[in-house]
């Protein structure tokens, strides 16, 4: 997974995502013209690459290096990385990359794409180490003086792995000139590990308190490596100065590291638990606002999930836009088959709660199997698209992964969009008034039964909108229902039935808590542990943690 | 006799006869019969009738707490894995060192994961005697934590029924896990030998059945004489207006407890019986589906008539092992439907249709 | 020694010889004439007092009736009483020595308090005889009762009763057959089986005839003396027909006692039900 700093800004809105795509692939056009304009003199350069002899490749680099095309870059990253290759058939170079038994190649000097060869066909360009380590300092050079500081940081990071006086220099350079506060940072480190190897002890020392501020696991390394002892029981680093601070400096990156700790165990928490509000919120509407024990709950979130699959399949091309149309699909799917459900079924069974219990699981069985029968039994795979794969990396230590950080951040919308419902609408003034005293809303003119599947058709609805969140966490089968049902009952159950805020309370104490438990207890023990805990919970407060209150409560 | 002894409740009498006659007569003609002939059962029919007659009991050990209790428990399949991994872990020890390690003392599983030796409670289960026993115990002691905790702080309806399905739901995670000394995903199974006789021989196959359905008769019979006493009368009062039980001075919590503890004992049976003749047990029998299953049997046949739960779990069993033999994709689709059909149209189950009819013909 | 019936008037006052030594088990100790003190018994549904320092003393063998408008708190009194609701505050005394609040429901009925509900509610699926033999003063224990089996005491007991509701005839019909008053009686009955020393009879007349009315309040004022009674309704004409003393609930708490003509001809009273 690639390294990708970025920041909170990029996370809140998906449409800004969208925004940004289509704003670089203008970019790409506008280069696309600039590369035809300087064709002649650049593919002369391009095409010296393919000599024998190794010093006349390492003159045709530094003839290449001269020209101001961007194009460059991606040329000499691929001769690095051994994917630069000559066509036997024109003498063409080309950039391949490995498709199943077949090279995907593309023209080196235009990036074009021009199709599937054989492995016959081309004929990779050969470089030696020391070539290699010419290249990238030359890439790593070339980006230094970029004005993207994310270029920036990637050369000082590709530099820093192989610290000599020639790339100190470099770096020491680019130190006076730079802003960027990131890269600046980068830079502090790599001096400050540097000067540890100095003879001068107050520069070491000035090293060290340089150290505690950064966050990297090898200022840690290096820090730990002075506390060690040789075979013969005594230290390597003869200065106890030196030693102290070290040690104090270890001290204090470790409490913060404790902190990051603290922190990526409360995300995962948070991460979890959202899945579980996710999940649980479509059944609080059913269970807690009216009362139904819906066992097909689970089955109206793999439809949605299901959903998110098809809508792939229609738009292969448009991952990101196919997911964004599934939440409104998924709703629609879900809602309509929770309205059926009600319709045909529970409606008869209102007051037999054990019944409904019943008349639903079957249901489940039933959905299941249909969907074993359509899609087959196997597992469907979700793409994921671009912008919720790889991780939000913060320092080395904590990285918060995308996709996760976006569940969480569906989950509050989901959440405030049903509590706004509720609230606000006239549906939501129905919902509330039947769940309280159906009869006396029915003498008032409310069509009960038109609202009882529209509540349904609401919660499943938000179920379905759940299975598309989870189609991007987990496989889509037809188990999927199955494997949250129980959970989500826990969730509901725990929070205090007919109480929203109480499920999304209970949810995010649930995934932290299983979060907690985790490094101590293992995955499976910690969902065990969970699990008894609530069992044992509901026997101290049957009614949850925020039960509800009043006279008819008590009976 | 017999027939007096039952006047006043045919139905159940008959069930007991024809019961009586499968126990004896389908070993019988599997071990006299020569396979060509037309009375001859096979071996395997013989072990099927015997799974059926344990999945009888275990609907009955389900309608006595939820058919007479009005306790709808979604973990019934708990006590029953639990009495099967009792009698699987006799039936390890009994393999000996003819294991594929040929390690006499520790099971083929525990020599894979690397273990030295036997965990403390694996001690005892050589013994066939203190198998029997845990057989029982070990599902009894479960209910009784399980119920001790949610009867007495009154936890009903709805809520035990999912919490129940919580608690097998957390034992199949846990049996799931290697660590417990259970044999992890595989469970148990290669079994050789009982009491020293091979599983596979005939013999002991049509002894097996035969226990099946004595134990079946046996358990019937306790569980009407139960239901008629006055503590089964109590306990139908708990199961329509609990709270009015309570005022007049019941300890209702106790009532329930026991019932269900007794119950538990029922199903433990129950897997005991059925994990040799079926050779293998494993955390899925904990799987809460496994459970709900066991609801449809009853649900199928009827309950609150213990005789109903019988007929209801051949039934459906019978017509599970015709399905999935024929077209395999049909039957979760019948099942499913099965669940809807009878829940919306015959809450009564089977029993319930036929006492219908009964009195419409009287009634002419 | 003072008099109960005396200082009724004087809420929140503890008697010193209440609550000394309080035991749940053991016979209950009435020495000072009075079965029943509740003192500055509070209970609150989110907000709403039910109850507000309510204090009420009841005598042993007494007759009383309560009532009020809805919402005074006189099913929640009952409640209290027997079980179902906890007070947030106050002491509930069954004698001098036994303390309610330490016990549940099914202790305090075996200790001698029993309770006919507003709601009949009597045992559909089993017969009239069950539901009468499941009443029985008996040892309650699930063991017991599993081998329990009735002597002739019982059953002449049974059909004691059964002669008393007039259900001879329908002994072996299942009470869901019944019709209202005839589940109010049989609920009374169930009462009556029990032997209690306590009854506490939640509208008793609701949904019967005149000559149902009629034998009720004769039924009730039988008992008066054997055991003690106290009976909520909202039938005036049947309160009139049987009470001696009547206490008046208003928002929780007694707004006055004394007989149906005091109490009908008080300001207060007539105020509470007529509004201003």
């Amino acid at each position: 997974m690639k390294d990708r700093v970025t920041y909170p800004v990029h996370i809140v809105f998906l449409i800004l995502m969208l925004c940004s795509f289509i704003s670089t692939s203008n970019a790409q056009i506008a280069q696309d013209d600039q590369i035809e304009q300087e064709k002649i003199t650049f593919s002369t350069a391009v095409s010296k690459l393919k000599v024998r002899s190794l010093s006349a490749k390492g003159t045709a680099i530094e003839q290449l290096v001269q020209f101001d095309n961007p194009q460059k870059i991606v040329i000499l990253q691929a001769l690095v990385d051994g994917k630069l290759f000559e066509d036997r058939e024109n003498g063409q170079i080309v950039i391949a990359e490995k498709k199943a038994e077949k090279f995907s190649i593309e023209l080196a000097e235009s990036g074009k794409n021009i199709g599937l060869v054989d492995n016959s066909v081309i004929k990779k360009i050969r470089i030696n180490n020391r070539l290699r380590s010419k290249i990238r300092n030359i890439i790593a050079e070339i980006r230094l003086n970029s004005a993207d500081p994310d270029q920036r940081l990637q050369a000082v990071k590709m530099l820093s792995k192989s610290i000599n006086p020639a790339s100190l220099k470099i770096l020491k350079t680019l130190a006076e000139t730079e802003k960027d506060s990131d890269v600046l940072d980068k830079l502090q480190l790599i001096f400050a590990l540097d000067s540890l190897n100095s003879s001068d002890r107050t520069i070491r020392l000035k090293g060290i308190e340089t150290l505690k501020q950064k966050t990297s696991l090898k200022a840690v390394n290096r820090l730990q490596a002075l506390q060690e002892k040789n075979s013969e029981g005594q230290f390597i680093e003869p200065d106890a100065e030196i030693r102290k601070q070290a040690k104090s400096a270890l001290v204090k990156i470790q409490s913060r590291l404790q902190f990051y700790h603290v922190t990526e165990t409360i995300f995962f928490g948070l991460s979890l638990g959202a899945v579980l509000v996710l999940a649980a919120i479509g059944l609080a509407i059913t269970f807690g606002v009216m009362g139904v024990i819906n066992m097909a709950h689970g089955e109206m979130m793999m439809l949605g999930a299901y959903t998110t699959y098809v809508m792939q399949q229609i738009m292969p091309n448009h991952i990101a836009l196919s997911l964004l149309l599934s939440i409104p699909a998924a709703f629609m799917v879900s809602g309509l088959v929770g309205i059926g459900i009600e319709r045909g079924i529970i409606r008869h069974l209102y007051g037999r709660p054990l019944e409904t219990l019943l008349a639903t699981f079957g249901v489940s069985l039933v959905l299941q199997q249909a969907v074993r029968s359509i899609f087959s039994p196997l597992n469907r795979s979700v793409i994921t698209p671009e912008f919720m794969s790889g991780s939000w990396q913060i320092n080395d230590f904590l990285s918060l992964t995308w996709n996760r950080l976006y569940i969480l951040v569906f989950c509050l919308l989901v959440f405030t969009f049903l509590l706004q419902i509720l609230k606000r609408t006239r549906l939501g003034l129905e919902v509330r008034a039947v769940s309280q005293n159906r009869n006396m809303a029915k003498a008032m003119g409310i069509p009960t039964a038109r609202v009882d599947a529209m509540t349904f058709g609401l919660g499943s609805g938000i179920a379905g909108v759940a299975g598309v969140a989870l189609s991007q966490i987990t496989n889509v089968g037809p188990n999927l229902g199955q494997s949250y049902i129980v959970d989500c009952f826990m969730v509901v159950v725990f929070g205090g039935v007919g109480n929203l805020w109480g499920t999304l309370v209970a949810g995010f104490s649930l995934g932290i808590a299983n979060k907690v438990l985790e490094p101590f207890a293992g995955a499976v023990l910690a969902k065990i542990l969970v699990l008894i805990f609530i069992i044992l919970f509901i026997q101290k407060r049957p009614r949850g943690l925020f039960p509800q209150k009043g006279r008819a409560a008590e009976s | 006799m017999l027939l007096k002894y039952f006047s006043n409740d045919k139905e159940s009498g008959v069930v007991l006869l024809i019961l009586a006659a499968v126990t004896l007569i389908i070993p019988l003609c599997n071990l006299i019969f020569s396979a060509g002939s037309v009375f001859y059962f096979s071996a395997y029919t013989v072990s099927l009738i015997g799974k059926y007659l344990t999945f009888a009991l275990l609907a009955l050990s389900l309608d006595l707490v939820w058919g007479y209790c009005g306790i709808l428990v979604l973990g019934q399949g708990a006590f029953f894995a639990l009495g099967g991994y009792a009698m699987g872990m006799y039936l390890m020890r009994q393999i000996g060192d003819r294991g594929v390690y040929g390690n006499p003392d520790l099971p083929d599983f525990m020599v894979f994961l690397n273990w030295k030796e036997l965990p403390w409670y694996w001690s005892g289960f050589e013994s066939f005697p203190f198998a029997l026993l845990m057989v029982m115990v070990a599902p009894a002691i479960l209910a009784f934590v399980f119920g001790w905790l949610t009867f007495r702080s009154r936890v009903t309806g709805v809520y035990l029924s999912i919490i129940s399905q919580a608690l097998t739901y957390a034992l199949m995670l846990a049996f799931f896990r290697n660590e417990m000394g259970f044999g992890g995903n595989n469970g148990l199974t290669d079994f050789k030998d009982i009491v020293g006789y091979s599983l596979q021989s005939d013999t002991v196959r049509a002894l097996l059945l035969m226990s099946s359905g004595m134990i079946l008769i046996a358990a019937f019979m306790v569980c009407r004489w139960l239901v008629k006493t006055r503590l089964g009368r109590v306990v139908t009062a708990i199961r329509d207006q609990e709270s009015r039980v309570r005022f007049l001075g019941y300890r209702v919590e106790m009532y329930k407890l026991w019932i269900f503890v007794f119950s538990a004992i029922l199903a433990g049976l129950a897997g005991a019986l059925y994990v040799p003749q079926v050779g293998i047990i494993n955390p899925s029998e904990f799987s809460p589906l496994v459970s709900l299953e066991i609801v449809v049997w009853v649900a199928v046949g009827g309950r609150g008539s213990l005789y109903g739960a019988i007929i209801g779990a051949i039934l459906v069993n019978y017509g599970k092992t015709v399905l999935t033999g024929v077209l395999p994709e049909v039957w979760l689709f019948t099942l499913g439907a099965v669940f809807i059909l009878v829940t919306i149209y015959m809450p009564d189950g089977l029993v319930g249709l036929w006492k219908r009819k009964i009195g419409e013909i009287n009634h002419e | 020694m003072s008099n109960p019936a005396k200082t009724r008037f004087n809420r929140y006052q503890t008697f010193n010889f209440v609550n000394t030594h309080p035991v749940i088990k053991g016979n209950v100790d009435v020495s000072h004439g009075t079965v029943l003190y509740m003192e500055d018994v509070s209970v609150s549904f989110d907000g709403f007092k039910a109850l507000n320092n309510l204090s009420l003393y009841i005598n042993d063998g007494e007759l009383r009736c309560l009532i009020g408008p809805n919402g005074a708190g006189k099913t929640t009194l009952m409640d209290v009483i027997t079980g179902k609701t906890r007070p947030d505050s106050g002491s509930v005394f069954f004698g001098q020595t036994i303390d309610l609040l330490q016990m549940n429901e099914a202790e305090i009925a075996q200790a001698g308090i029993c309770r006919k509900f507003q709601k009949p509610s009597v045992f559909d699926q089993l017969t009239v005889f069950e539901n009468l033999e499941l009443s029985l003063k008996a040892d309650k224990g699930a063991w017991v009762t599993l081998f329990a089996s009735l002597n002739g005491e019982q059953r002449d007991r049974i059909d004691e009763v059964l002669e008393i509701i007039g259900m001879t005839e329908l002994r072996f019909q299942p009470a869901g057959i019944l019709s209202h008053g005839q589940k109010q009686w049989l609920e009374i009955g169930m009462l009556l089986m029990q032997e209690p020393r306590v009854m506490l009879v939640d509208e008793p007349v609701a949904g019967m005839t005149h000559q149902e009315i009629d034998r009720t309040a004769e039924l009730l004022l039988s008992l008066q003396g054997k055991h003690s009674v106290v009976v909520v309704e909202h039938d005036m004409a049947f309160v009139r027909s049987i009470a001696k003393t009547v206490t008046v609930l208003h928002e929780g708490s007694v707004l006055m006692e004394g007989t149906m003509d005091e109490v009908q001809n008080d300001p207060r009273v007539i105020q509470v039900y007529l509004g201003e």
